[in-house]
């Protein structure tokens, strides 16, 4: 079982989210040119790093907030949480 | 090599077994060769074989980090079928069954496989109106269908839920009857053996650490056991894809994710079938040692850990009890995990890269072991022309940014929509 420490309701268990996917793509820019190759990066290719990894989670069954979570993809350890706003250092 | 048949069983019982020879060997890796492998599972050993017998390339080298056979064709649920709509996969798998048929003889090795029939259960009338549907474009496609309603069904598996009062009433279902399952562990080494027979390296716990590649073309691979000359490399590693493909500076359209799979304690024999329920994912038959195998979905989140966490098992568990209520009184045996390659519309990929000399093989999803066959069948005919086949056409790794995405469930990562 996972414990996901939600910023805005505490420590829940992994029942209560809904992953969402790394939380390093962004969207390209709205009003700018995007090439295919941007929006083929933005949708369809990961890095789906082993280790440290950066999610989005949301958590379906409490506030409904999406939140960052960063975590080991190869042992599950979870460090911290952030956020959907939060800019990540 | 030495053949296995009844006479050498009953010689060799003489010395008490103490005389075969070894089923393949432990080589040191060469210097150079013309084709490496990097991956010693189901589809990597496949492939050499094909490509010793079909293409005469011998020159071969199997690179396996851990040792072979102890990924994913140790660790999948052996269910074996074509029972697909999409013309890309139907054929390509149909192709498979006909290997499949073949294999205990072609490798001279048993590997139980076990035509049993699947049957997809239906729900609802729509969910029986998919699968008319489906059924059709696989009987177009060469592939043995029947529709099955209520009754045919309740004659076949009788301990499923028929009562009156459940939430998922079953209406009937798809069954492919030539499609079953296989000993797994047999699938790979036979291919082992017979590989290592015409001349193929297998070279075991030898981790690939990076890439020689100059001026866009692949001169050989870096490994744990030193450097390795290659005109051509195979990548056919389930799992591990995307560490590999970080060194190579390509990012793929796969993420790595955790599914688990479980069997009960052994019982007498009760499911002839593969059976898979329709309102969830949840599937299950019965081995001949009398475990019921079962499994279902993804743990839903990017993992290396080939080690799964319970709330997904209860989930998959829960939805194997509304299906067969009698599945609550056994007792689990072993739970285990394997890390598969999740491509974004549930197919898999097998093609050339931008790389000269560099091809790829992953994507495989929920569905790897049944492939096993026709993708080293395929993926040495394309190492070995260097051109895909017209079976692994539809397979091809820039189908996402074309558009022409094989999109059979709808179902890739994301199992979060589903």
């Amino acid at each position: 079982m996972l414990y996901i420490n939600c910023p805005h309701c505490g420590m829940r268990s992994q029942n209560e989210f809904s992953y969402g996917g790394d939380a390093s793509v962004k969207r390209p820019e709205l009003n700018k040119e995007v090439s295919d190759q941007e929006w083929d990066n933005f949708v369809y290719n990961r890095k789906s790093l082993r280790g440290k990894h950066l999610e989005l989670w949301q958590h379906i069954s409490g506030c409904r907030q999406w939140i960052k979570v960063e975590r080991d993809t190869a042992t599950h350890e979870i460090f911290k949480t952030f956020k959907a706003d939060e800019e990540v250092a | 090599m030495q053949k296995y048949s009844i006479f050498n069983l009953v010689k060799n019982a003489f010395s008490n077994h103490q005389n075969w020879d070894l089923a393949w060997k432990d080589p040191t890796p060469k210097e150079e060769y013309d084709v490496v492998i990097i991956g010693g599972g189901g589809h990597g050993l496949a492939t050499a074989y094909y490509l010793a017998k079909e293409h005469n390339i011998t020159k071969v080298a199997i690179i396996e980090k851990g040792w072979i056979g102890g990924g994913n064709v140790g660790r999948n649920t052996t269910i074996i079928r074509s029972n697909y709509m999409h013309d890309e996969n139907g054929l390509f798998s149909e192709f498979g069954m006909d290997l499949w048929r073949k294999m205990s003889q072609d490798l001279n090795y048993n590997v139980m496989f076990s035509p049993r029939g699947i049957i997809n259960l239906a729900h609802s009338d729509a969910q029986m109106n998919a699968y008319a549907r489906r059924g059709n474009s696989m009987r177009l496609n060469g592939i043995d269908a029947v529709l099955l309603n209520r009754e045919q069904v309740k004659e076949i598996i009788p301990m499923a839920d028929f009562s009156d009062n459940v939430r998922f009433p079953i209406f009937g279902g798809l069954m492919q009857p030539s499609a079953g399952t296989a000993r797994h562990d047999a699938v790979a080494w036979g291919y082992a053996r017979q590989a290592d027979s015409m001349g193929v390296d297998i070279i075991q716990n030898c981790e690939v650490i990076g890439f020689d590649v100059s001026a866009g073309k692949i001169n050989g691979i870096r490994t744990s056991r030193g450097n390795i000359k290659a005109k051509k490399v195979g990548l056919c590693v389930a799992g591990s894809t995307n560490i590999l493909a970080e060194k190579l500076n390509m990012t793929l359209p796969i993420e790595t994710h955790l599914l688990q799979a479980c069997v009960s304690e052994p019982i007498k024999p009760v499911l002839d079938n593969v059976v898979t329920f329709g309102a969830g994912h949840f599937y299950v038959s019965q081995s001949d040692k009398g475990e019921m195998v079962m499994g279902g979905d993804l743990d839903g989140y990017n993992s290396y850990a080939q080690r799964g966490n319970l709330p997904t098992l209860q989930h998959v568990l829960t939805e194997g009890i509304a299906m067969m209520p009698f599945l609550s009184k056994l007792k689990m045996l072993r739970t285990w995990g394997g890390i598969m390659d999740m491509s974004m519309d549930g197919s898999p990929i097998i093609d050339k890269t931008h790389i000269e000399g560099l091809y790829l093989n992953c994507g495989w999803c929920y569905g790897g072991f049944k492939a096993t066959p026709a993708s080293g069948w395929t993926f040495a005919h394309t190492i070995a022309q260097d051109r895909v086949h017209e079976l692994n056409a539809g397979y091809s790794l820039n189908r996402f940014s074309t558009g022409h995405l094989i999109d059979e469930k709808g179902l890739g990562t994301k199992t979060w929509i589903s």
